[in-house]
């Protein structure tokens, strides 16, 4: 039992190793920004992850005492790391103008919000909905 | 058992900071950089959790929340700084 516990905890901090080298490769091989954005989100979700995992493990089953701290901070990195990516992509979106021309098209009248900004509604629209009481 | 998995675990965490320095130091735009200490700051949280295990204590999670939460606010405030200009207006 403790030998399987033992292995659990080192097969969790050898994948975190793993996705967090894993990661850092893939943000200086890869080409350009907005394809090198998508190799850290590995390693902040899979590769703390596993470490934290681990780490629970470890302070549950061998020091024989709950500590939920790690929580915590698997669920702030879980929350904040698509924000980072969202604006990290936006500002590099903005610094380059000339990636415009290259985005796919959206596939609606408006084009890619981060540019064109929120479209004005319709007044045929707005007349039908009904008015605010 | 563990022990030799935790040496892999600073091994594989520190080659990629060193990794994630290169491309802080290569560039080549702005936000390359500010993506490259941004991964930065969550290795370094995954040394400080690794490093917790080795010594057998949970002092150290304060410290990992702390660098979690100025690696996030540092972030956002410096790419709002190249969208709008200014951090608070």
């Amino acid at each position: 039992m403790n030998f399987l516990l033992e292995l659990a905890i080192a097969a969790l901090i050898v994948l975190g190793g793993v996705f967090a080298l894993v990661g850092s490769i893939g943000l200086v091989k890869l080409p350009d920004l907005l394809t090198r954005l998508h190799a850290p989100t590995k390693a902040t979700t899979l590769g703390v992850g596993g470490a934290l995992a681990a780490s629970m493990l470890f302070f549950f089953g061998i020091e024989d005492r709950l500590s939920i701290h790690e929580l915590l901070i698997s669920v702030f990195l879980f929350l904040t790391a698509p924000i980072t990516a969202h604006f990290i992509a936006k500002a590099h979106l903005h610094e380059h103008v000339d990636l415009r021309d290259r985005l796919p098209p959206t596939g609606r009248p408006q084009g890619w919000s981060t540019f064109d900004g929120v479209p004005e509604a319709d007044d045929a629209e707005r007349d039908s909905d009904p008015p605010p009481r | 058992m563990i022990e030799p998995a935790l040496d892999f675990g600073f091994f594989a965490v520190s080659l990629a900071l060193l990794l994630n320095l290169w491309r802080l130091w290569r560039g080549p735009t702005v936000m390359d950089r500010v993506l490259a200490v941004d991964t930065m700051v969550i290795n370094a949280i995954a040394l400080i959790i690794l490093f917790g295990i080795e010594q057998r204590t949970t002092m150290f999670f304060e410290a990992a929340l702390l660098f979690a939460m100025f690696g996030f606010i540092s972030t956002v405030a410096y790419c709002r700084f190249i969208l709008r200009g200014d951090v608070i207006e």
